[in-house]
């Protein structure tokens, strides 16, 4: 082994090493509440309750709680892996501490340096204009710029939304994904803790991105946030979501429900990214309607998890509207991701864009799941969509699942799938110029990505070329 | 074997692509400060013989030996050919979508210059010698050879060249597919790079490079042999006669 080898493994360990440091650590929290393992009527009251929430919110979670009992598992996607969840096991409420935070300092020092470490309050200071950090099933710390609130500006964690934004809540909660819409969609609703509300008013601008982190911290974790996104008439919203948890030997469960409402001319931005732990089940729902000349744009990358189930929904209603799904996933060492977007178009002159791209490594499997639906009225609507396949090693895998529906001849539609390799020749054009295999490997892999990464804040760029050099070089929990 | 004074040779090499002997037992040496060139017909093992010595994976060298600089070459992988010195300018580069020219040099560069290298000089650097090959500056911000003209490809290739400056750089078919100006601004980059200290192994099937960047020696390799050698005259010889002449010469030689 040369110098340079040794040097390379060197520096490859110590990255992995920051890895542990940086997402895999754990917090020993003295919860305020942490419920008993399980699901049941009983749990679903007590979530209720101790929210102090309005009757009809209560009701609904109880008739979410019979949907999500009655429904069968998903017979598609990964159902091996799906069987495995042991609902009995799982918490699914656990508050951190009493009350939400509005100064960093008041937020307990344990998890005051859990966010720390994942550079939370330093993106806010620089270059965010609010954010909310939940741990759990809640949002221990929120906060937004003043020029925001002062713009009429609604940005709070869900709980908080539904207190002091009644009417706006009850007026659109579920009517994006109703409780019936899939088993974990019901589940969610029945146990939901936590997630954003926002309500950009109409004309409003909000230039800088705002900001939800959710953190997982203890074994057996249910996190169900809840998220309802309303942009009024022409107004402009960038919302981006981040997650992580540490390593367990058994698995967590993530199911939240993300609704997003454009109105007339407006528009949202969704950008994710999923970092989880390899012991995550990570199982979402999320979906947006657009109305007339609105556009809502999903930005999805999903890295880690044992298992991701999650199709970016754009249901196209109002004329003219417009949407674009770009989604990346990567699967690693037994990772399954079943990824994909979904898009309704239900009026004329509608448009959407759905460019998926996936990186499968050692043993991992990544799936594109998508569905391109035109109804007879949604006449001169344009559709593309391109799936982009990569596989590194012998034993990688990727399928690709596209289902059209198209119910009128006034259509474009354009569908491209390409599967590919990292070339041997491509391999030897890098390291002929003296890279090493592993360094040319991710460059050519970090530049597969490129369309989806230069689309993402510079910050969240440099993390997301970080997170994949980590899924590179393999060994992460 | 070696000759202490050659910075880079190969001896009795022999090279087999899918189990087929390409390559048939070449030998040859370069010292400081020369610029050599093997001419041949298509299909002679010219391209065959770059590959192997820059450590194409597909291009297996069952015997032989090939050194730079009194180190073997033979133990290294592609890479580490690379940071020793060593340089092939590729007859057709490939594309890396998604990486732009800058960021792909920078990483090249930082390889050779080691982890925690000082890198402010590279813009300036890049930007200099962009200039000079006749570069538009956006080239920098492009994908590698994704889109990029025959032309465009081989002055990448010879910018390549200049921001590594290797002590050996083998030049696959530099020439091919370059119009008169084209032509021209790649020589005038091969001369720049060209010094007392390094050598260049120019691999053409044809004689028109070699009128701007004068060679030293001329092989002319045949069927997996470099069978003839000479001075410049030999490429004007080829150029006017062809190959046959030499594979007769050769022929008769061996009472074929």
């Amino acid at each position: 082994m040369s110098d340079a080898v040794r040097q390379q493994n060197q520096q490859l360990r110590t990255i992995n090493q920051d890895y542990a440091t940086k997402y895999g650590f754990r917090d020993p929290v003295d919860y305020f509440h942490k419920g008993a393992r399980g699901i049941s009527h009983e749990v679903v009251e007590m979530i209720s309750r101790m929210k102090n929430e309005p009757r009809w919110m209560s009701d609904r979670r109880h008739e979410a709680l019979d949907i999500f009992m009655a429904k069968p598992m998903p017979g598609w996607g990964n159902t091996e892996l799906l069987n495995e969840i042991d609902f009995d096991n799982i918490y699914y409420f656990m508050k951190p501490i009493e009350n939400q935070q509005t100064s960093w300092d008041d937020v307990p020092e344990y998890i005051r340096k859990t966010f720390d470490k994942l550079g939370i309050p330093e993106a806010e200071k620089s270059f965010l204009g609010g954010v909310s950090a939940q741990y759990e099933s809640e949002v221990v710390y929120h906060s937004m710029k003043e020029d925001l609130k002062q713009q009429g500006v609604v940005f709070l964690d869900m709980d908080s939304g539904l207190r002091e934004y009644e009417e706006i809540v009850k007026k659109n909660f579920g009517t994006v994904i109703p409780s019936t819409d899939n088993k974990f969609a019901a589940l969610n609703t029945a146990v939901w803790s936590g997630g954003s509300f926002i309500y950009v008013p109409p004309g409003v601008d909000v230039k800088i991105p705002l900001q939800a982190y959710f953190r997982i911290n203890a074994e057996n974790m249910g996190q169900f946030e809840r998220t309802l996104i309303i942009a009024d008439k022409g107004s402009r919203v960038h919302y981006i979501e981040g997650c992580t948890a540490p390593v367990y030997s058994t698995d967590s469960l993530h199911s939240a429900v993300v609704e997003l409402i454009a109105m007339e001319d407006a528009y949202i931005r969704y950008t994710t990214i999923q970092n989880w732990a390899r012991n995550i089940y990570n199982l979402v729902t999320k979906r947006a309607t657009a109305h007339k000349n609105a556009t809502v744009e999903w930005v999805d990358g999903n890295l880690g998890s044992r298992l991701t189930m999650k199709y970016p929904c754009i249901q196209l209603v109002g004329e003219g509207a417009k949407g674009e799904i770009l989604s990346v996933a990567f699967a690693g060492v037994d990772q399954h991701q079943d990824a994909g977007a979904k898009v309704i178009h239900a009026a004329p002159n509608t448009s959407s864009r759905i460019t998926s791209k996936s990186i499968s490594k050692d043993n991992g499997r990544a799936s594109y799941r998508g569905l391109a639906k035109v109804h007879k009225k949604a006449v001169n609507s344009k559709i593309s969509v391109e799936c982009d396949a990569l596989l590194i090693g012998e034993d990688a895998r990727s399928d690709t699942y596209p289902t059209m529906e198209i119910d009128n001849e006034q259509v474009r539609v354009e569908h491209e799938a390409r599967v590919s390799k990292v070339a041997e020749e491509q391999l030897f054009y890098l390291t002929s110029r003296g890279l090493t295999e592993d360094d040319a490997r991710l460059l050519i892999v970090n530049g597969f990505m490129e369309p989806f990464t230069k689309e993402l804040p510079l910050e969240y760029a440099v993390e997301l070329n970080r997170l994949i050099e980590l899924e590179m070089e393999g060994s992460i929990g | 074997m070696k000759n202490r004074k050659a910075l880079f040779g190969f001896k009795d090499l022999k090279v087999e692509v899918e189990g087929k002997e390409v390559v048939k037992g070449v030998s040859l040496e370069i010292a400081p400060g020369e610029i050599h060139a093997i001419m041949g017909p298509n299909g002679s093992g010219k391209s065959s013989l770059s590959n192997a010595l820059m450590g194409h994976p597909g291009y297996e060298i069952t015997s032989g030996e090939a050194y730079l600089s009194g180190e073997n070459l033979l133990d290294m992988e592609a890479d580490e050919r690379s940071r020793a010195g060593l340089f092939l300018a590729f007859q057709y580069p490939l594309a890396i979508p998604g990486v732009t020219v800058a960021n792909f040099l920078r990483a090249a560069l930082k390889s050779h210059r080691g982890p925690d290298a000082d890198m402010t000089d590279f813009r300036r650097l890049l930007k200099a010698e962009m200039k000079s090959l006749s570069i538009d500056e956006s080239f920098a911000t492009r994908y590698l050879n994704d889109g990029f003209s025959g032309g465009e490809k081989k002055r990448v290739e010879i910018l390549q060249m200049s921001v590594l400056n290797p002590q050996v750089a083998l030049l696959d078919e530099t020439d091919s597919g370059l119009d008169i100006d084209a032509l021209k601004t790649v020589a005038d980059g091969i001369n720049r790079y060209h010094s007392e200290n390094n050598g260049i192994l120019l691999v053409t099937h044809y004689q028109r490079l070699l009128n701007y960047v004068k060679p030293d020696y001329v092989h002319v390799m045949i069927g997996g042999r470099l069978v003839k050698s000479g001075g410049p005259e030999l490429a004007l010889k080829l150029e006017e006669s062809g190959y046959d002449w030499v594979a007769e010469e050769v022929g008769q030689k061996a009472g074929v």
